[in-house]
């Protein structure tokens, strides 16, 4: 009982602090409202031969920049678990009987919901520059863009139990978070890449994750949308596992 | 394992600490730390900064795992089963963990819950030790705007929330003016004999005023485990200080005693003054010192300390 409590009150901390500040949510907004804005005229012109009829480029990156939201947002939370156990409210969860995988579970639930809101936020805004949100299909993108938060606030919690302070967190931000953003097909077809490119796009669980957020909002998708859930769905499954396994024998110095 | 099947949970004392070892690569922060507490008592650890105070406190609320050594609390043990150590304690850390963003009433009933308490002994709970620490007022205040006394007391009342059967309180009234501190030690007497508390200080006033028994540690080790008058009665009961012309000739003749050096004047803790003083002389007459002035004073569980822990704060 206490275990489902643990995680109710993770989550709602989380859910409950970004409808409390507000400046933290126009500030997250801000960058990739931008780059949707700027990449969507900039490019307006330009011919991306692997694009089919019908779907322009500042269609094509709006599923990617929602990605980009939901990678940045999910690997902050999940790395803010080094600073939240050394002097936060998460300390204080540590020495109550909540265990250990529970604490983990629901610090990625939460972080995995604001990161969500964040996303659907940003569809939304999307809609004013012209792209269309089909209704019966919203079911779906929703999923996909859940699993994507949720192995990313995973993976973020992951990296969170080898730091022992915040030095860490450029290097993940320029060496980890960035590569896999550009690599992941958000701003450019994977067909584009070339071939050994292509290979290592294929190793990135957000490739997936954004070719089914296309399948579910614009009907297009380069790999099979089954392959796309499966492998989002294994990914974040294996995350999840390893990151509340080494969290349950973390040390709080 | 054999002092758990032996003796049961039930009959352990609620803190039992034996050849604690706690290190961190090369340093060794708790070194074959030993001690009991007893059902009831306030038990104060008394240190300077980096004695290894709080790295103690840590391993018994089971945020570390000591490197070898045991430790028990409420019966259990904290290595081989946390969870239970950790539904039978409260604790308040020495920066606050409090949620800066919601109110008083939001961060203990997140912490209520953590307890799995129900819907009606949350509320009646909340309500009690609310008023307990006089924070009834404030509960739907957002705790940053929050004094840092409000935010200790809260934290108190937060430990006691769910009725633990030990109170851990790390450096409970640092940084405190000298009212709230007192404030929060009449809170805590309130407490003495239902929860056994175990705090850390480096206030010796604190240990002297709040603590049944103190624990005195230094580089790691706990020198000294009494209560505080049988500590200072039975650490060389009396103290003489003595100004002399040539100090330092006297401090090497009097070797072999405890001395210490304090604004000019030398500090001697003896058994008896009355037996020590004229063999001071004696001394003195014999080294060609010319003694000024001699006073006598009970020591002081300062002074035990400072003489324990080589001065340092």
């Amino acid at each position: 009982m206490s275990e489902i409590q643990g995680i109710y009150v993770l989550w709602l901390r989380d859910v409950k602090k970004f409808f409390r500040i507000k400046s933290r949510v126009i500030g997250s907004l801000g960058m990739p409202v931008f780059f949707l804005i700027f990449l969507s005229i900039g490019f307006r012109r330009a011919s991306i031969p692997s694009l089919p009829e019908g779907i322009s480029y500042g269609d094509f990156i709006v599923p990617g920049i929602v990605a980009m939201i939901l990678l940045f947002s999910g690997t902050f939370s999940g790395v803010s678990v080094v600073w939240d156990r050394q002097f936060g409210f998460l300390r204080e969860i540590m020495v109550s009987p909540v265990s250990r995988t529970a604490i983990a579970l629901g610090r990625t639930l939460g972080g995995a919901t604001t990161a969500l809101l964040q996303g659907l936020m940003l569809l939304i805004l999307s809609t004013f520059i012209g792209f269309s949100l089909p209704l019966t299909t919203m079911p779906l993108a929703i999923f996909s863009m859940f699993l994507i938060a949720m192995a990313f606030t995973g993976l973020g919690i992951l990296f969170s139990v080898f730091m022992r302070d915040v030095h860490g967190f450029q290097i993940i931000m320029n060496f980890f978070v960035f590569p896999i953003f550009l690599i992941s097909g958000t701003l450019f077809p994977i067909s584009e890449f070339p071939e050994p490119v292509a290979m290592i796009s294929k190793l990135n669980p957000l490739t997936y994750g954004v070719d089914a957020m296309r399948y579910a909002t614009l009907g297009f998708s380069e790999i099979d949308p089954v392959t796309d859930f499966a492998v989002l769905l294994l990914s974040t499954f294996c995350i999840l596992l390893t990151a509340s396994f080494l969290f349950s024998r973390t040390e709080v110095e | 394992m054999r002092i758990g099947l032996k003796a049961g949970a039930a009959e352990m004392k609620p803190i039992v600490v034996r050849e604690l070892i706690k290190e961190f690569g090369e340093l060794r922060a708790v070194d074959s730390v030993s001690f009991e507490v007893e059902e009831g008592e306030i038990f104060g650890l008394l240190g300077p900064n980096g004695a290894g105070k709080t790295t103690t406190i840590k391993i018994l609320v089971t945020l570390l795992k000591p490197t070898s050594g045991e430790a028990f609390v409420a019966g259990n043990n904290v290595l081989k089963n946390p969870g239970a150590v950790r539904k039978n304690i409260g604790v308040v850390f020495q920066d606050t963990t409090l949620e800066l963003d919601f109110t008083a009433r939001e961060n203990l009933d997140f912490h209520a819950r953590l307890y799995g308490m129900s819907k009606e002994e949350r509320k009646r709970r909340i309500e009690d030790v609310l008023s307990l620490v006089e924070l009834s007022e404030n509960a739907d205040q957002l705790v940053k705007n929050f004094s840092g006394g409000m935010k200790r007391r809260l934290e108190i009342a937060r430990g006691l929330l769910h009725v633990p059967k030990v109170l851990f309180l790390d450096e409970p009234t640092l940084g405190l003016d000298a009212r709230t501190r007192r404030r929060i030690w009449k809170y805590l007497e309130e407490f003495r004999g239902d929860t056994t508390i175990m705090l850390t200080t480096h206030y010796i006033e604190e240990a002297e005023k709040l603590c049944d028994r103190v624990a005195i540690m230094r580089k790691g080790r706990i020198v000294a485990v009494d209560r505080p008058e049988a500590l200072v009665k039975r650490l060389e009961g009396e103290r003489v200080m003595v100004i002399a012309e040539s100090a330092e000739k006297l401090r090497s003749a009097l070797k072999g005693f405890s001395i210490f050096e304090r604004n000019g004047k030398l500090e001697i803790f003896v058994n008896s003054a009355e037996q020590f003083i004229p063999k001071l002389f004696e001394i003195a007459r014999a080294n060609g010192v010319n003694i000024e002035e001699v006073s006598i004073k009970r020591a002081s569980l300062e002074d035990i300390y400072v003489k324990l822990t080589g001065g340092e704060v």
